[in-house]
């Protein structure tokens, strides 16, 4: 296990260092950030000093050691636009964004597991047929779109829920966060659907098809004829064979949800890291842009390690070595 | 003395788009106390479908269509699935054929027979897991204190079936259907796992029906053979009067096609054509499109002969002397 820490760790750095490199030098070849950010009738030798002061002036390849460098020392650089810290930005945005995030996350696996249980153990019945059609509205149906539905619905006509902002935030265990108040809540609950509807059929179908695929296992039969209730052998031999799947997908889920939460973040103007990413590439801030790749990779990297350390929890095969 | 198994007139149909299947077809025997019946048949000849039917295990579309199942004089079929879960694995017992594929990957053999003990019998974690670990030992299993924490993938094939035998063991049951147990194995091995279960049986006084198409390994297991062909018993009998002197002259047929039982030098002859399709099985004997012997009166359905403890369905047997 220390071995494959340590091997998944410098494989993580080698991954970092890569992504460092396309992304700098893909923002780079976008566009020149002077242009935005020096007003037209500046004079030339006012243009020479903002583009002196920063660093605009030397080639590609030292603007890029200079990056390195002082990313090594925890520093990304500071924004063109705010002229703060790009990283102090970003981390004060993500925790939105992670609420928002996990909030979905738990109500696709909340509600998904048990429709695709459902649907997978009486297939082709009418409930089955139901939840079938239902996963591929979600599907189908884009998420622009789903978000402009839900406002309409729950905020226009119906006027039960906020449709915009986050909302009152309750602090608890020295976290600020909308899920500590009533309000927040209600400012929570459409975002978190929309971002969850499509991950949510996703979790439908990977459990029904799970499902389809385990029962009929010769495993199951043979359970059936020690004499294990039908319950039992749902909820722990089938189930514990779908984790599998579930968790490597679910996982790779996360990491772009994540980083794909800028269309609900700007349906809903919620104050999210997507929404920042936007504006910083429209106004070509190169740090705050470069260093919200760098932070969602490192997300990447770090739930990817999280679904391997579950995977050896749930498949004993995986924790104890190769197969005879 | 009672019979523990007497399956009468027994049909189980697959109900399938493009047609009834009658993988079982009227099928009767008995099965006495600590008798050990060998059920031999081909690929498609309905014997696992019959074993499947006595545990009440049919996937759909299939069926038990007709006939009774009278398990201690009991009829397993008018039972509800309530009492057919606490028969299962409690009176009757079975052991399926691929061992690689009858355990569950991802939990550990303790929790697997654990659970079939407490399944059946309200004791304690503890007690369970002594009972499962003496299971193991029985099969003959090397430390199994320490193999009980293990999980399926680290036992070979072998030691594999041996936990399922194990597991069938569990509660001593009155009777085990073993379903080509030893198919899936080395030959070594093989042997290894019907001695093992031949002693078992006798042990416990326990009554087995071993499914099989292997004549050598129900020769030298089985008290009494019954030979399935298309859903159908075409032969049944005590081991070596049907070995030696086969009546149908499907038995004889299977017989000549076995290598070790033809005499060195004599050529293997092989049974002429397939097996007739379930889904379009001709009236009559269903094995006349392959036979030698087979005339015009073959056409209509041969009824079941009972002569000196032999069963047969065939218009045209083979005749042996007394001697």
């Amino acid at each position: 296990m220390t071995v494959f820490v340590i091997r998944r760790f410098l494989q993580s750095i080698a991954v970092l260092c890569v992504t460092a490199v396309i992304v700098f030098i893909g923002i780079y070849a976008i566009g020149d950030p002077a242009e935005m950010l020096i007003s037209p009738d500046a004079s030339p030798a006012e243009r020479a000093q903002v583009v002196a002061s920063l660093g605009l002036d030397k080639p590609l390849w030292e603007q890029f050691f200079t990056f390195a460098w002082n990313a090594l020392h925890g520093d990304l650089g500071r924004s063109f636009v705010f002229n703060r810290p790009s990283i102090a930005l970003i981390f004060e945005r993500l925790p939105a964004t992670l609420e928002l995030t996990l909030t979905g996350l738990v109500f696709a696996l909340v509600l998904g597991i048990p429709l695709g249980l459902v649907s997978g153990l009486k297939p082709n019945s009418a409930t089955d047929e139901v939840i079938m059609t239902g996963s591929i509205l979600g599907f189908s149906l884009p998420s622009f779109w789903q978000g402009m539905m839900l406002i309409m619905i729950f905020s226009v006509w119906l006027g039960w829920l906020p449709s915009t902002g986050r909302g009152q935030m309750g602090e608890f265990l020295g976290i600020r966060s909308s899920l500590f108040t009533l309000d927040g809540l209600t400012h929570l609950i459409l975002p978190a659907i929309n971002l969850s509807l499509f991950k949510l059929s996703l979790v439908i179908r990977l459990t029904r098809t799970g499902v389809r695929e385990t029962m009929p296992l010769d495993f199951v039969k043979f359970a059936r004829a020690k004499g294990i209730s039908e319950r039992r052998i749902v909820f722990v031999h089938v189930f514990k064979n779908i984790l599998i799947p579930l968790i490597t997908v679910i996982g790779l889920e996360l990491g772009s949800m994540l980083a794909f939460a800028v269309v609900t973040e700007t349906i809903f103007a919620w104050p999210g890291i997507g929404k920042l990413l936007i504006d910083s590439i429209m106004r070509l801030d190169r740090p705050v842009v470069v260093a919200y790749l760098l932070v969602i990779v490192s997300l990447f990297i770090f739930i990817n390690f999280v679904v391997d350390v579950l995977y050896s929890l749930v498949d004993p095969r995986v924790r104890l070595g190769g197969a005879q | 003395m009672t019979p523990v198994l007497e399956v009468k007139n027994l049909s189980t149909h697959f109900m399938t788009r493009r047609g009834v299947l009658r993988a079982v077809d009227d099928v009767s025997f008995t099965v006495g106390p600590r008798e050990i019946v060998g059920l031999v048949g081909e690929s498609g000849s309905g014997k696992s479908i019959t074993g499947f039917s006595i545990l009440g295990l049919v996937d759909p579309p299939g069926r038990v269509v007709g006939g009774q199942i009278l398990f201690n004089g009991e009829d397993l079929l008018t039972k509800s699935p309530t009492a057919m879960r606490a028969i299962r694995g409690k009176r009757i017992a079975m052991i399926f054929q691929d061992p690689m594929m009858t355990l569950n990957p991802v939990l550990s053999v303790a929790t697997q027979m654990i659970e079939t003990v407490q399944a059946h019998d309200r004791v304690s974690r503890a007690e369970a897991r002594a009972r499962s670990r003496d299971a193991l030992g029985l099969v003959g299993i090397p430390s199994p204190e320490e193999r009980l924490d293990s999980y399926p993938h680290q036992f070979s094939g072998g030691m594999r079936q041996r936990v399922a035998i194990a597991i069938a063991l569990l509660h001593r049951p009155d009777l085990i259907i073993a379903d080509e147990p030893t198919t899936a194995l080395d030959v070594t091995i093989q042997s290894q796992i019907l001695f093992e279960i031949k002693r078992l049986a006798a042990e416990f006084g326990m009554a087995l029906i071993w499914i099989s198409h292997d004549l050598g390994v129900v020769a030298a297991l089985a008290d009494r053979i019954m030979v399935m062909y298309a859903g159908r018993i075409v032969e049944a009998g005590q081991v070596d009067g049907v070995l030696t002197a086969p009546r149908h002259p499907y038995t004889s047929g299977l017989l000549s096609a076995v290598p070790a039982a033809v005499p060195r030098g004599e050529p293997l002859r092989p049974i002429p054509g397939f097996a007739p399709s379930p889904l379009s099985r001709p009236s009559g004997c269903a094995f006349r499109d392959r036979c030698a012997r087979a005339t015009d009166v073959c056409a209509t359905e041969p009824m079941l002969e009972i002569a000196a403890g032999r069963e047969f369905r065939c218009f045209h047997p083979h005749l042996w002397s007394a001697a």
